[in-house]
């Protein structure tokens, strides 16, 4: 077996073949330390590594990095999020730098929602690179030790790429070719929206298995429990790339007043079950968006715990 | 006028490579003024083509035509009994002509002849320079009728920087220093008040940046 890429916890886990199970936390709007503390609290334990969002829907909040340096002062594993929306290739390639000499493993490299859809639609926009081009760069300097323009990097920085795929974004037939350009460009792992039409999810996963992506990168599933029948419109309706089947919103309404959110939880620990035993499924990714404190309970009762020491 | 300069002739050659019926099509409107894209340029790219070719001992067929105007879909239909005639078509237009044929002929394959530079002037015969960035909300006014973000490489709304020398910009004393103009035309007109005043950051949800762009005129549209 070759050497770990960054060794951190996320690719021991995958690497040693347990089904991962990963979180998400947001930073707060503001500096509210404390705040973000408590709510990654509730994942130490549950979850092999926490995703830091970075400016999440276009919105400012505390940087990703910083965010994540202090989830990892509180000894969780963050997986340092980055957008290619405010930054450009400079800023990339040092704030890399800056985060692997801090002591992040792992980065999850996304292109970012439009500045339309945040709290600061007036402002320029950077893509100066996209999220393809973030995961080129990631490994040619893990690597290949080397800078975008060929120079010599003196101590690389050691990651484990992650990447994002969207099995329901359009065209669909063209998602899975999309996938397997972020494999090629040096994705280590995936990690994928939401999914909530599991027709489709099964769809997808079995073309990445034929072409035999599954084998060469980590897919893991992406869940995120409604909260609220609220909730599953505004992401049917309101939030781009989002595939929110009728008959889910139907289940939700049927459930009655105040076991809503329980019928959420019950239907995102089906899709577990159902993503533990699927052919391609490397493990779940669970975004509990303002849900931090439910994850210990869902965690629970998917029988994910306790998470592996490898 | 929007200023476009001619794609390398190799580049153009090993584009079109497998073709033996081409077509040039060139546009009347920016790319004749500035000498890249008119009927005249049209026919020296058709004569480079068939030269090359001949060169190689190679059959080909080479088509002229200069529309109207590129970017009017009323002249780029002119084009429908002929371009079928053909398996490639270099358009020498600015960067719309190649999308508004490929638009309207699906089933054709365009190629550009010519490389897009930007939204200028001649500052005299054979020199031509950058005055417009499209940014879509004008402010040339507060700049004393010149503008920072097309002109400044740092699209200073409160310029000079420190990198201004001589009337040049730190990134070369190619560069005129568009901000050392801009103080030394206010100063002149005594509106030096007004660029003391400090400009908020600049809304960029008209340019580019806010997403591709699309204006309707209901006065105008049938």
């Amino acid at each position: 077996m070759s050497e770990y890429k960054s060794g951190s916890n996320l690719e021991k886990v995958l690497r040693a073949g347990h089904f991962a199970f990963t979180g998400e936390c947001g930073p707060p709007q503001g500096a509210n330390v404390e705040h973000l503390k408590e709510k990654a609290g509730h994942l130490k334990g549950c979850v092999d590594a926490v995703n830091v969002t970075d400016n999440q829907t276009a919105v400012v909040r505390m940087s990703s990095w910083a965010a994540s340096i202090i989830l990892l002062q509180e000894g969780l594993e963050p997986n340092f999020q980055m957008v290619c929306r405010d930054r450009n290739r400079l800023a990339i390639q040092s704030d890399i730098l800056g985060v692997y000499s801090l002591g992040i493993r792992d980065m999850l490299c996304l292109s970012g929602d439009h500045q339309k859809f945040g709290n600061h639609p007036e402002a320029k926009n950077v893509f100066d690179i996209d999220s393809m081009q973030l995961i080129h760069t990631v490994k040619t300097m893990r690597d290949e030790g080397k800078f975008l323009n060929g120079q010599d990097i003196d101590a690389p920085p050691e990651l484990f790429i992650g990447a994002a795929s969207n099995p329901f974004a359009e065209p669909f037939d063209f998602r899975v070719y999309r996938l397997a350009k972020k494999i090629s460009a040096g994705a280590d792992f995936i990690q994928t929206q939401c999914i909530y039409n599991m027709d489709k999810f099964r769809e997808f996963i079995k073309r990445a298995v034929d072409m035999g992506l599954h084998e060469k990168c980590y897919i893991l599933a992406g869940v995120t429990p409604m909260k609220s029948v609220g909730m599953a419109l505004y992401m049917a309706k309101q939030v781009p790339g989002m595939d929110v089947p009728d008959t889910l919103i139907k289940r939700l309404r049927g459930a009655g007043k105040g076991k809503v959110a329980e019928e959420g939880i019950k239907f995102a620990l089906e899709q577990i079950e159902e993503f533990k035993e699927m052919e391609g499924v490397a493990g779940v990714h669970l975004m509990a968006i303002e849900w931090e404190h439910k994850v210990p309970e869902i965690a629970e009762r998917a029988g994910m715990l306790p998470r592996p020491t490898v | 006028m929007i200023v476009a300069e001619p794609k390398p002739i190799k580049e153009l050659l090993e584009m079109v490579k497998d073709f033996n019926r081409i077509l040039v099509v060139g546009c009347k409107g920016c790319v004749t003024v500035c000498n890249v894209g008119g009927a005249k340029e049209v026919a020296i790219l058709a004569s480079s083509i068939r030269i090359s070719r001949k060169k190689m001992g190679q059959e080909i067929e080479v088509g002229e035509h200069t529309l109207e105007r590129q970017c009017d879909p009323e002249y780029v239909d002119e084009l429908k009994d002929m371009i079928c005639d053909y398996d490639a078509v270099i358009s020498i237009a600015c960067g719309v002509g190649p999308q508004f044929l490929s638009e309207r002929y699906p089933s054709s394959k365009i190629f550009p002849g010519v490389n897009t530079q930007f939204m200028g002037g001649a500052e005299e015969h054979g020199i031509w320079s950058e005055r417009c960035a499209g940014c879509g909300t004008c402010v040339v006014h507060y700049f004393g009728g010149l503008c920072p973000i097309a002109r400044c490489s740092k699209s200073l709304l409160n310029g000079p920087c420190g990198g201004s020398a001589n009337g040049k910009c730190e990134i070369s004393k190619d560069v005129e220093c568009i901000w050392d103009l801009i103080v030394r035309k206010m100063m002149e007109q005594d509106r030096l008040d007004e660029l003391i005043e400090f400009k908020p950051p600049k809304s960029w949800i008209t340019a580019r940046d806010g997403g591709p762009r699309r204006m309707i005129r209901e006065e105008l549209v049938k």
